[in-house]
């Protein structure tokens, strides 16, 4: 039951009606929201779940191929030679509307074409290894891209999920129920005041009929 | 245009030089939140973080999660897989179904 006092009158009941239709409607909008949103979610979700798997394995790779590398070569060697990268990656940063939510697409832009760019130093003083480690670490980044744009939207779209969620629980059991009590509270007050009217009525009617032609002292003769 | 920035212990992150993405060895958290503050207001939309270093400045990374720049990705350190990120994916999942349905046996 509510605990609000509620005037009951008609426009009230008419008020409240409408608002009882309204929050329906929405109730079906954010629940069909949030189905969708969730139905997406999963999907990103796993996808989210096999890129990072994929990435993780790439990046242990590659630092098992650094670690090679630091062993085969001089700390100061290498540090010299990843001083001054030649390869610069640039990201163009969209947005794309999934449900309301706003999630970022990435882009990716290296400032120069070629593919042996990453390597910013002579071969000469260097392990080979060095080379397959920065190559692995290359290949990685795709995926890691990816990974950044999905696990980003996954993020988002999770707050927006519990957010929607929350939205539809406050509706179904917590909104619509109180209209519900307060528009029968007021049709049962209704009522009672119609009934008691046509009975004070009757009454009125039965009192004056009473006066006016005697009923009781006729039936007493 | 946005830039990359990579964040964590030297060791685990110089390699990303090679390809062009911006590094930022740092060692203790305090510098690391500065680090992360200034990125973040600056010109960068991906930061790559190692799970060691996240694992040390949680709340920071919190307030970034509902941002939609910059996304803060973990990666693995040199160290070895923490198995945070896959926990963070995790958090998503709980998150939003209220339960963990995805990593459900593996985990």
């Amino acid at each position: 039951m509510a605990n609000t006092q509620v005037n009951p009158t008609r426009m009230e009941l008419t008020r409240l009606k409408k608002k009882l239709a309204t929050a329906m409607r929405g109730h079906k909008l954010l629940k069909d929201k949030r189905d969708e949103l969730m139905r997406q979610f999963l999907e990103l979700v796993r996808q989210n779940k096999a890129l990072r798997e994929k990435v993780e394995e790439g990046i242990h790779a590659a630092n098992k191929n650094f670690l090679l590398a630091r062993a085969a070569t001089d700390a100061q060697v290498l540090d010299v030679a990843l001083m001054a990268p030649k390869q610069e990656v640039f990201l163009e940063a969209s947005e794309r509307n999934v449900m309301s939510v706003e999630i970022p697409v990435f882009e990716y832009k290296t400032r120069t074409a070629d593919l042996n760019d990453i390597y910013s130093y002579g071969f000469a003083f260097t392990s080979a290894d060095l080379d397959g480690a920065v190559l692995s670490l290359s290949e990685v980044l795709p995926d890691m891209l990816k990974l950044a744009e999905t696990e980003k939207s996954c993020q988002l779209m999770a707050a927006e999920i519990e957010k929607t969620r929350r939205r539809v629980n406050a509706l179904e059991h917590v909104m619509i129920p109180d209209l519900q009590t307060n528009i029968k509270y007021i049709t049962m007050k209704l009522d009672e005041n119609e009934r008691s009217t046509q009975i004070r009525l009757m009454k009125v009617k039965d009192m004056m009929l009473e006066q006016a032609h005697h009923y009781s002292e006729r039936a007493a003769q | 245009m946005y830039k990359i920035a990579v964040l964590g212990d030297r060791d685990s992150i110089y390699g990303f030089a090679a390809l062009g993405l911006d590094t930022y060895p740092v060692y203790d958290p305090a510098e690391a939140v500065r680090t992360l503050r200034r990125l973040a207001e600056g010109n960068y939309a991906v930061i790559y973080i190692t799970e060691a270093l996240a694992a040390e400045i949680d709340e920071e990374l919190d307030r970034y999660r509902s941002q939609q720049l910059p996304a803060i990705i973990l990666i693995p350190g040199v160290s070895g897989n923490t198995g945070r990120g896959i926990a963070d994916v995790k958090r998503s999942v709980e998150q939003a179904v209220g339960s963990d349905i995805i990593f459900g046996n593996d985990n």
